[in-house]
């Protein structure tokens, strides 16, 4: 772990490692703050911030932490973050963070935090976490911006707010899906998108753990008294 | 690593940790408070102007607000001014939750499904405060998701419609949600709430397929709910339990001439 370069250590988790594609990790905020470009670009900005520091001060005091309590420890540092992060959105972006409304506040609750935090910044110097948070965070956005292009295009017909297709409502052409603009939509895109991954990285894909085989007579037998 | 686990250590660490953290925490909030709150009054002030239709993009929110606007306190029973309370400070949503400055509305009345209504209420007017252009009103009710806050514009002689907006809600987005939709929006201009200028009984409303006549707005489509919550909140709030005895006066002010 401590040899992995710089590059690897930011890279890897865009495409190789995705948190969202591969951990299935935070899923539950790209849900439902992807159903615009702009809001995406800004909870994923957010989610790096919190991941990167959050990583670097937990690998700071890493060597202090009693074990008993470092949970609470990072959670307390993570919270800590989170809410500056939140008021500082609402001192300079206040259109953004009245959209993200409480999202903000719940990156506490995004796996992908504390996943860092203790499988990563416990072992690693404080440099080297502050990448990983970087990169782990840049993973979260990549698939934000992607699921918020979808949606966004499909649901609103526009991207980043610019009329793309321009719709009915408005005196356009497009008849837009109703269902893009709702948070069930963006698991069919990331799941799309998982597949579209691991169609191009196809050691992703994970094992088969049991393959169902036709019954024999001696097991019919055997469940037939239960 | 053994030694980090002493008791002792869990202590120091755990304390520690928390001064450090409610320090930057507090820090933090403190200092962007005035940032913050700067902002809210620029929002609510931008909400404002937007619905008087006054505002174009490129204006500057303060410059336009300190020209045009002067807010003053209602009573909303009698409909008269109050002088008692500073609008620039009076806060009409703390006021609701106050049982001293609000009442409580029951089944019947509670149309607009808030529960609590604030005794007086801050309205915004447009021009000369005496004979305003405008003046602008909160209201608040209940949509299909939960509450719908706004501003409603209504022209000097009390009774003709200039614009709705709703600053605050959280309707169905593509359905509910095209209340905030400009097109939409532009359909109340010129509409007109009271039949002959009774200031009794508001006649506004939404229609599903094809509004016809003053008194009505045509429906957002597959947004039943919604619509309807539209409706029973102008029905409220320009009832006697609103703003109907304070609109009054200016139909009378303008027959009267004073």
């Amino acid at each position: 772990m401590a040899t992995d370069s710089v590059k690897d250590v930011v890279l890897s988790p865009v495409f190789k490692n995705n948190p969202i594609a591969l951990q299935v990790l935070g899923i539950c905020s790209a849900l439902a703050v992807t159903n615009s470009m702009s809001v995406s670009l800004v909870m994923g900005l957010a989610v790096i911030a919190v991941t990167a520091f959050s990583s670097m001060f937990v690998s700071l005091i890493r060597n202090h932490i009693p074990s008993s309590i470092r949970i609470i420890v990072q959670m307390t540092i993570i919270a800590s973050l989170v809410i500056v992060v939140d008021q500082v959105l609402r001192a300079y972006a206040y259109e953004m963070s009245k959209q993200l409304s409480v999202f903000v506040g719940l990156i506490i609750t995004n796996c992908i935090v504390m996943g860092r935090a203790e499988a990563y910044a416990m072992q690693n110097g404080p440099v080297m976490s502050f990448l990983d948070g970087v990169g782990n965070g840049l993973g979260y956005a990549v698939i934000l911006l992607i699921v918020g292009f979808v949606r966004e295009l499909l649901g609103s017909g526009s991207v980043f707010g610019l009329t793309i297709l321009p719709t009915v409502q408005n005196g356009g052409w497009y008849v837009p899906n109703g269902l893009m603009l709702l948070p069930p939509s963006a698991f069919f895109v990331i799941g799309l998108f998982i597949w579209v991954l691991r169609w191009f990285n196809p050691e992703q894909i994970e094992k088969t753990e049991y393959r169902i085989v036709a019954n024999s007579k001696a097991k019919i037998k055997e469940t037939a008294n239960v | 690593m053994a030694s980090n686990n002493s008791i002792k250590k869990t202590l120091i660490v755990a304390l520690s940790l928390c001064v450090v953290c409610s320090v930057v925490v507090s820090s933090a909030a403190v200092v962007l408070k005035p940032k913050q709150v700067q902002n809210q009054e620029l929002d609510r002030k931008s909400n404002i102007l937007q619905v008087t239709q006054l505002y174009k993009p490129g204006d500057d929110v303060e410059e336009k607000y300190a020209e045009l606007i002067t807010p003053r306190v209602v009573d909303l029973k009698t409909g008269e001014y109050s002088d008692d309370l500073d609008p620039n400070s009076y806060d009409q949503f703390d006021a609701a939750r106050d049982p001293a400055t609000s009442r409580t509305l029951s089944g019947e009345d509670d149309i607009a499904g808030i529960g609590r209504q604030e005794n007086y209420s801050t309205v915004y007017l447009v021009g000369d405060p005496n004979d305003p252009e405008q003046i602008v009103m909160p209201i608040r009710g209940q949509g299909l998701w939960g509450l719908m806050e706004g501003f409603l514009s209504v022209r000097g002689d009390g009774n003709t419609i200039v614009g709705l907006s709703y600053y605050d809600q959280s309707e169905t987005p593509g359905l509910g949600g095209e209340v905030d939709n400009p097109r939409w929006k532009a359909k109340w201009d010129g509409k007109k709430i009271y039949e002959s200028g009774d200031f009794q009984d508001p006649q506004i409303q939404l229609v599903k397929g094809g509004a016809s006549g003053e008194y009505e707005v045509d429906a957002l489509s597959g947004a039943s709910l919604t619509s309807r919550g539209v409706t029973n909140m102008l029905r409220f709030w320009l009832s006697d339990e609103g703003y109907a005895p304070y609109l009054a006066r200016f139909h009378d002010d303008s027959q009267g001439g004073a």
